[in-house]
């Protein structure tokens, strides 16, 4: 029932190709979910997320110091090799500094028609920065008419919103699936419906996940409760790890991960102004840590979602050298025990040793179990 | 070979050693005055807590983990207290410092940690605000914190909309500090703060240039010793006078033909902050008569430049100098956010080649003959785009070396091994060590 969403995931450069030489249009690929999609769906542009393959490469070490994380350089491998050659385009907006390479060493390396760099407010709990962001997507907007050769009209504006709320809504509502006692989908398939999303057409994806959810509450299920667990961190689609947890009578039922529930839990609330709306959604969204601060205001939306989806137990996963999540993992770990919620600590890298996390998670889920030896 | 040139120590050493000291005993000693301490980085808009009044006293971060840095034994035990904390280890060395001596209490300069009364900070980089964050999980949340997002883009993209963001944040800045310190807030002080800002950062720029001068008057080993005031307090008098009078100096060594190095025969410059515990690699390169003459990070942290009418590098003019007037507040926040946001050493944040146009101006016009690229695992914010840096200047046909490290932790760094690479390079650059 799930599985488009895995086909989609792993066929994410076949699709995109099928999808220009069918609709002749543009296609950019983009490095951060602060990258605001409505407007590139209002141009009729396909946005398309650039993650990596996890498999060990040798190409980005003359561009990339090894001291920045191993996705921002998985990401750009991807390019060097030629794999995104059918992207029309490239953008990011602003977040954290690992990214960020990967977007200006592409610029330089790979040939591409048009490259756009988005400075999304960092102080994002600033009121300076609503009418900022909004001013910058004014920019974003005509330089994108200036490449199109086409006018981008509140009425298309409109459109993007709705179908990225649409999207939202729908994936929202998949997630609410997962709080039922056995959920009748594994984390393993929210996580590919996810990443998928990112990935592909959102019209298609809508239409896909809707025929799914009419039919998904029937689906059977196992009789045997599994552990609940939460998973939470960097930027994650490794999806081998989510599958060898899934196999230990473990589920994953909620994250907070910028391939996961932290790309698509807030609407945009339409406003006369749709360039204003569209900001006003991007600066309050569950913010990325590099954007949580002053204050941290993320930690009592994972409170929330950890108590809401009644998880018993958490991993905290950092993509190594990760700062803004180093930065947040102690106050992370803090923030679940004071209620009641134990976490273990993984270090990711492009790929996991998966013989040592699997004993590591094994151990974890006995101390849920409160399983004794005797 | 032996000395070329004369050389002779510099006469206001120790002026400046004497400045850097009473920096941080007057942070320590504030409430003793009646005085405020606030806690925030090299790249604060320190200017604007000046107009709180003259007994306001900072404490920037980065300058501090440097000073634990070059305490070894010191800074072991601060990285340990972190790690033991929970925070991990590749995390920024300067803030691994600074958290360090909080969790075990100690100044480095002596006595119990001083707990700030509020908190001014920049973001720059991922950690900027952060560290501070952790500062208040630390120290305590009842410490007011205010931080300045200047993440707008290089300075040529710099739009009326972008200014804005940042002058908005600073007004902010102003109320706030006059609500969380209960004090009257003073322009006339902000605007005399202002214009030294500028007055250091422009007269810095004309001490590196004089750098372009064979010999060199000023080796870099010393100038980290001088350019570190303009991290400390860059908008003081105190600062901006001390660099008149050092550039005085420095124009009189030029005159009279003083070089740092005798032995002078080959110029090279380094890039972000070296490995502070492992100063003596520059010592080292004076064996082969290699003088560091500098850096993007020493001439471009703190120094302001601009092209001038014959296309080579100097100094930026003042706002003073240009007849500019600042009458009033906004006035003041704008020249001042616009200043700071056309920093060197910041426009790499947003795409290497601009760092990497600046090296290769550095290499030609200071006339070296090699780069020494310091991938410095210790800060995300100046190693970033290095990579790209080093192909860009081996292109425009510099020679490089590069060498790992880190500026705080110095587990992170093989000295043994760095000098071995600096023998292997002077040697590709056909420079023999002196016979001593």
């Amino acid at each position: 029932m799930m599985e488009k969403f895995k086909e989609w995931y792993q066929k994410r450069h076949e699709y995109a190709q099928e999808w220009k030489n069918k609709t002749g249009g543009k296609v950019v690929g983009y490095f951060c979910t602060y990258v605001p999609e409505e407007i590139l769906y209002a141009a009729e542009v396909l946005p398309v997320r650039i993650l990596g393959s996890h498999e060990p490469q040798d190409v980005t070490e003359p561009h990339i110091f090894g001291m920045y994380c191993p996705f921002c350089r998985d990401c750009l491998a991807q390019g060097l090799k030629g794999r995104y050659d059918y992207l029309d385009g490239i953008m990011i907006a602003q977040s954290c500094l690992h990214i960020r390479q990967t977007f200006t060493s592409w610029k330089l390396h790979i040939p591409i028609d048009f490259s756009y760099y988005l400075p999304m407010p960092n102080n994002v709990q600033s009121k300076r920065a609503l009418p900022y962001l909004t001013g910058e997507l004014r920019v974003l907007k005509e330089a994108l008419e200036k490449w199109t050769g086409r006018a981008i009209t509140d009425e298309d504006l409109n459109r993007g919103i709705e179908i990225m709320n649409k999207s939202r809504r729908l994936t929202r509502e998949l997630y609410e699936l997962r709080k039922q006692p056995n959920p009748v989908l594994t984390g393993l398939e929210a996580m590919y419906a996810v990443v998928a999303s990112q990935m592909v057409d959102k019209n298609n994806y809508n239409e896909t996940l809707q025929g799914i959810l009419e039919k998904l509450p029937q689906r059977p299920v196992e009789k045997d409760s599994k552990i609940r667990l939460m998973i939470l961190g960097s930027e994650n689609d490794d999806t081998k790890f989510l599958q060898m947890v899934e196999s230990l009578g473990a589920i994953f039922v909620v994250d907070d991960h910028c391939t996961g529930s932290r790309y698509f839990w807030n609407e945009v609330t339409p406003n006369q102004d749709p360039l204003e709306a569209i900001a006003s959604r991007y600066v309050e969204r569950v913010p990325c840590p590099s954007k949580d601060w002053p204050e941290r205001t993320r930690m009592e939306h994972i409170k929330k979602l950890a108590q809401d989806w009644e998880v018993q137990g958490a991993i905290v996963i950092q993509q190594k050298f990760c700062d803004p999540h180093e930065l947040d993992i102690p106050a992370t770990i803090e923030s679940l025990k004071q209620i009641g919620i134990p976490a273990q600590f993984l270090e990711f890298d492009v790929t996991v040793p998966l013989g040592q996390f699997k004993t590591r998670v094994e151990a974890f889920l006995e101390m849920l179990r409160e399983e004794d030896l005797y | 070979m032996g000395a070329k040139y004369k050389t002779e120590p510099l006469k206001c050493w120790d002026k400046a050693k004497e400045i850097r000291l009473n920096y941080y005993k007057n942070f320590a000693t504030a409430h003793e005055k009646g005085g405020l301490r606030w806690a925030g980085g090299a790249w604060s808009f320190d200017a604007i807590p000046a107009g709180l009044g003259d007994d306001v006293y900072p404490l920037t971060g980065e300058p501090y983990g440097a000073a634990v840095a070059f305490n070894k034994d010191f800074a072991l035990k601060c990285h340990e207290a972190v790690e033991k904390a929970g925070y991990a280890r590749d995390l920024c060395s300067y803030m691994r410092n600074y958290w360090g001596s909080i969790l075990l209490n100690k100044y480095v300069f002596g006595g119990e940690f001083p707990k700030p009364d509020f908190i001014w900070q920049d973001h720059i980089c991922c950690s900027h605000a952060k560290w501070y964050q952790v500062v208040r999980d630390l120290e305590g949340k009842d410490i007011p914190m205010h931080c300045i997002d200047v993440s707008v883009g290089p300075y040529e993209e710099l739009t009326d909309n972008k200014l804005d963001y940042v002058v908005g944040q600073m007004h902010d800045g102003i109320e706030w500090l006059e609500a969380v310190t209960g004090r009257k807030y003073d322009d006339e002080k902000l605007i005399r703060a202002v214009h030294d800002h500028c007055r250091s950062e422009s007269i810095w720029a004309e001490v590196c240039a004089l750098n372009k001068t064979v010999p060199a008057p000023l080796d870099e080993k010393t100038m980290y010793s001088l350019y570190v005031h303009g991290t400390l307090n860059k908008s003081s008098k105190i600062v901006a006078d001390f660099y008149e009078e050092l550039r005085d100096e420095v124009r009189d060594r030029v005159k009279r033909g003083i070089a740092a190095v005798a032995n002078e025969r080959c110029r090279v410059m380094s890039d972000t902050q070296p490995p502070w515990a492992f100063l003596s690699v520059f010592r080292y390169l004076e064996k082969y008569g290699c003088v560091s003459v500098g850096s993007l990070y020493t001439f471009g942290l703190i120094g302001m430049w601009e092209i001038k009418e014959d296309g080579s590098w100097g100094p930026r003019k003042t706002p003073q100098e240009e007849g500019i007037e600042i009458k009033d507040r906004d006035k003041a926040l704008r020249i001042l956010a616009s200043w700071e946001l056309n920093k060197p050493e910041w426009q790499h944040f947003y795409f290497p080649q601009l760092k990497s146009e600046m090296m290769i101006r550095i290499a030609k016009e200071w006339k070296l003959d090699g780069v020494l690229l310091h991938y410095n695992r210790g800060c995300e914010g100046l190693s970033l785009g290095i990579a790209e840096n080093r192909l860009a200047l081996k292109e425009a046909g510099f020679p490089v070396m590069s060498f790992e490290g880190n500026m705080g932790d110095e587990r992170e760094f093989d000295e043994a091994q760095t000098m071995t690479r600096i023998d292997a390079f002077m040697e590709s650059l056909d420079f023999e060590k002196d016979v001593s």
